[in-house]
């Protein structure tokens, strides 16, 4: 048996190890363990606001920690910065790429970022003295699209990219300061954990993974999609992760558990999974559909009890508040709805 | 699981079908499609109707489709049904005989089924060339049923532009085509005819309609061979093929080294050391999370004052931002240190019970801390030597206790000093706090009174509980004593 045959055994005998000891503590599922507790009832929310602005499709979405302002992004090459209360633009960012496929809100307010298929993440401050919003740095070194962007402070950002790694940036310098490499398939998302300390990332490998931001380790992989895992987010305890892909499933991973513990999934939904965001208390969750709809989950019994219906084309964002107040979803029709 | 070691590059003749992240989708409705067709297994009744002068062949009515959806796939809404029937629709998989809106209908709408050969499965992306076919064979046929739309006759003369020089070629396919229809069955040939224009409403769709084509850009980039001869509706082959300029040839993936099998062992390795809480707890603890956090979110539990979203109401937001926090926001202090300092209110106060207890050093040790990890890269080394200065260095004047291995690493760490420099020592002194001073702060008097919104006045206490003394005596005089305890529990 040559070496690399003999590697490849041991690498496939671990695997079998790790699944047994997965096995040996699933001694009860999250069905058995909340069996005794009730369904939510039906959860109806209502378009509150809608922002109206975009002349194309929206690709993605991102609220400031104030729970107020929030910042899209459209194919039509613009970033707009909202007050969602007020419907009023505070700023209307001309893009020199209109492929743009993300954005973010830096936790400060001080900043947005965005990015797309220039590969490239574009950083604009937006309390210059002088009031204009210009680039304040263009973070280049992915060589594929740039699919999503998460600010850690004023000073990092990570990006996910299609050339399969994840980068933590340094963004005075303009710098790369790690790579995160593991994935097989396009990364296509990111979540930033509550204490800043980890982050994990959905790819089109069917995967999700758990990185240290630290070590610049991959701590854990997540595996059970049956297709490209295109959105990701933290359970608002930091301890689990929940998913969306395009097999038409969300999952609920546990970290400290390492494995799936559910999925929410129904017969007469056929269509790809966009986006996802879970409420505050993590007890709802809501997804963003290519159905044009949403959904809302109850997390722990597995029930659909809501649907937000309203949009004329795919969703393709979506993102609840810090405060838990309200959800807003982003579509391909070109309009923000903000629900509550 | 394991990162499964599926080998992209194990493709020559991989399915290029599968690569399509709607194939799945595909897939599902067709399973659907099969069955609802199969009239030997409770499908649909698909049948001919006789209308006005002529007769409908193969055709079923939009609610017998919703009728069939609700039965067999359990749903319990119409609403539902026909939202995925719309869903099915909008792929191609069934159409409306008479209009080009691909939305299902619950009423006495007919439908008809599409042919395989046109499914989207197939990974159609007929050219233009093909469409201009299509339109000007359409032309040629002399019925009423078949004249174009306005929107037709506009993409045809705006297509006959665009092909000026070898329009004569495509009119010569349209001619040949309309010969091999006209041999069809007349019956067979009303069939065909509207499935074709079902194929092309599809593809080419109504304005105002949603293009169900559309990929998404970041699925596109992955096709496998993009630079591959598209297959013509016609059976054309076209030369000409327009460059995607979004395709980039993709990168044959490289065969597993040793070394990358060996990370994967040592990865593994790890994964397995790892331990692993059992599900029960961690179900527990999803489940209590939620539980406490629920009447603080406002999909489930009605805010207070109100939402500021409904009504316009912004009171909430302003006492949110205010120093003076309510009771309701209080009590989160409670549950874990992490929600106390998330709360610039909480923190505020957290700190003050500190001084109190001359212990205040930990917290703004702390808070010195998240602040350097936020800091620009440049300040970093200058801010860290000052919060060794002020905490850790000998003689600090905020010395804070730490165990000699953390107090050895962090000065190694100083060495060299980045964001990261304090990680060991703040772990450490947040422990501390969360073991010893927290409980100390739940329970002290500030955080009490301010849980029950208590204010210093006694003598008003007092005065409240005579007078209910005097009601009690009062009511007991009419009531029974049963009664009374009655009303004394529920109240």
């Amino acid at each position: 048996m040559g070496e690399m045959e003999q590697l490849r055994k041991e690498a496939e005998s671990l695997k079998d190890e790790i699944t047994a000891a997965r096995k040996a503590v699933n001694d009860a599922s999250l069905q058995d363990t909340v069996s005794g507790t009730a369904v939510v009832g039906r959860v109806q929310l209502k378009t509150r606001k809608t922002l109206r602005g975009h002349l194309a499709k929206i690709y993605a979405m991102h609220w400031s920690t104030d729970s107020k302002l929030c910042v899209s992004a459209s194919q039509d090459g613009k970033l707009i910065v909202w007050d969602s209360h007020t419907t009023n633009k505070v700023n209307a960012i001309p893009l020199k790429s209109s492929w743009v496929m993300t954005c973010a809100y830096a936790p400060s307010g001080n900043m947005v970022a965005c990015g797309g298929l220039d590969n490239m993440c574009s950083i604009y401050n937006l309390k210059a003295k002088d009031g204009n919003v210009k680039v304040m740095r263009e973070l280049a070194a992915h060589t594929g699209y740039l699919s999503c962007c998460r600010f850690l402070s004023d000073s990092e950002i990570i990006t996910s990219s299609g050339d399969c790694t994840c980068v933590l940036w340094d963004i005075e310098t303009g710098t790369q300061k790690t790579v995160f490499a593991g994935h097989l398939g396009d990364c296509m998302s990111l979540a930033v954990s509550p204490d800043f300390k980890t982050f994990i990332s959905g790819a089109c490998d069917s995967t999700a993974k758990l990185w240290d931001i630290r070590e610049g380790q991959c701590r854990q992989t997540f595996g059970g999609h049956e297709s490209d895992i295109n959105a990701i987010a933290f359970f608002p305890n930091g301890n689990a992760v929940i998913t969306g892909s395009d097999d038409a499933t969300c999952k609920l991973y546990d970290l400290r558990a390492d494995q799936e513990l559910i999925t929410y999934q129904d017969s007469s939904i056929m269509c790809g999974v966009t986006s996802i965001a879970p409420s505050l208390s993590g007890r709802l969750i809501l997804a963003g559909y290519d159905d044009f709809n949403c959904n809302i989950w109850d997390s722990l019994k597995s029930e659909r009890v809501g649907v937000l219906a309203g949009h004329d084309n795919r969703v393709s964002c979506i993102g609840v508040t810090a405060d838990g107040m309200a959800c807003c979803t982003g579509s391909w029709d070109s309009f923000l709805k903000i629900w509550n | 699981m394991a990162q499964g070691s599926r080998d992209q590059g194990s493709a020559g003749t991989a399915d290029l079908e599968e690569d399509s992240p709607n194939m799945i989708v595909y897939r599902k409705i067709e399973d659907i499609i099969m069955r609802i067709q199969d009239e030997n297994s409770g499908g649909v009744p698909i049948r001919t109707v006789k209308s006005f002068l002529s007769k409908v062949p193969s055709v079923v009515s939009g609610s017998e489709i919703v009728q069939w959806l609700m039965r067999n796939l359990s749903i319990e809404d119409t609403a539902e049904a026909i939202h995925l029937g719309s869903l099915i629709a909008a792929h191609g998989y069934i159409f409306p005989i008479s209009d080009h809106v691909l939305t299902l209908r619950d009423d006495g709408t007919l439908y008809r089924f599409q042919a395989p050969y046109f499914w989207p499965s197939n990974c159609w992306e007929p050219e233009n060339t093909d469409y201009a076919i299509y339109l000007c064979k359409r032309t040629m046929q002399n019925k009423a049923r078949l004249e174009l739309a306005d929107y037709e006759a506009e993409n045809l003369a705006r297509l006959q532009r665009a092909f000026a020089r070898k329009w004569e070629f495509i009119f010569m396919q349209a001619e040949a085509q309309a010969k091999i229809d006209r041999k069809k069955d007349k019956v067979e040939r009303k069939i065909l005819d509207s499935q074709e224009r079902a194929f092309w409403d599809v593809h080419r769709p109504v304005p105002g309609c949603v293009n169900t084509t559309e990929m998404d850009i970041r699925k596109c980039r992955r096709e496998k061979n993009p630079q591959r001869v598209k297959k013509s509706v016609y059976g054309v082959t076209d030369d000409s093929q327009t460059q995607s300029p979004i395709h980039a040839p993709s990168q044959p993936a490289r065969k597993p080294t040793k070394e990358d099998v060996q990370r994967e062992i040592s990865f593994l390795n790890t994964q397995l050391d790892r331990h692993c809480m059992k599900m029960s707890k961690v179900a527990d603890s999803l489940m209590s999370y939620t539980e406490q956090f629920m009447e603080y979110d406002p999909f489930v539990s009605s805010p207070e004052p109100s939402n500021p979203w409904v009504g316009d109401d912004t009171t909430f937001w302003d006492l949110e931002a205010s120093k003076d926090p309510s009771q309701h926001r209080v009590k989160k202090w409670g549950f874990s240190l992490e929600e106390a300092l998330k709360d610039p209110a909480g923190r505020d106060q957290f700190l003050k019970f500190l001084e109190s207890e001359f212990s205040s050093e930990n917290l703004r040790f702390w808070l010195a801390v998240q602040d350097l990890k936020r800091r620009p890269l440049q300040e970093v080394a200058t801010r860290a030597q000052e919060i060794w200065q002020e905490f850790l260095a000998e003689g600090a004047p905020s010395s804070i206790n730490l165990d000699s291995h953390s107090y050895e690493r962090t000065s190694q760490n100083l060495k060299d000093p980045g964001r990261y420099s304090f990680e060991d020592a703040q772990e450490h002194i947040f422990k501390l706090m969360k073991s010893d001073s927290y409980s100390r702060f739940l329970r002290s008097n500030a955080y009490q009174d301010l849980l029950l919104a208590r204010k210093k006045q006694p003598e008003t206490e007092q005065g409240r509980r005579t007078s209910l003394e005097k009601f009690t005596r009062s009511v007991g005089k009419s009531l029974t004593s049963k009664r009374l305890t009655g009303l004394m529990q529920s109240s």
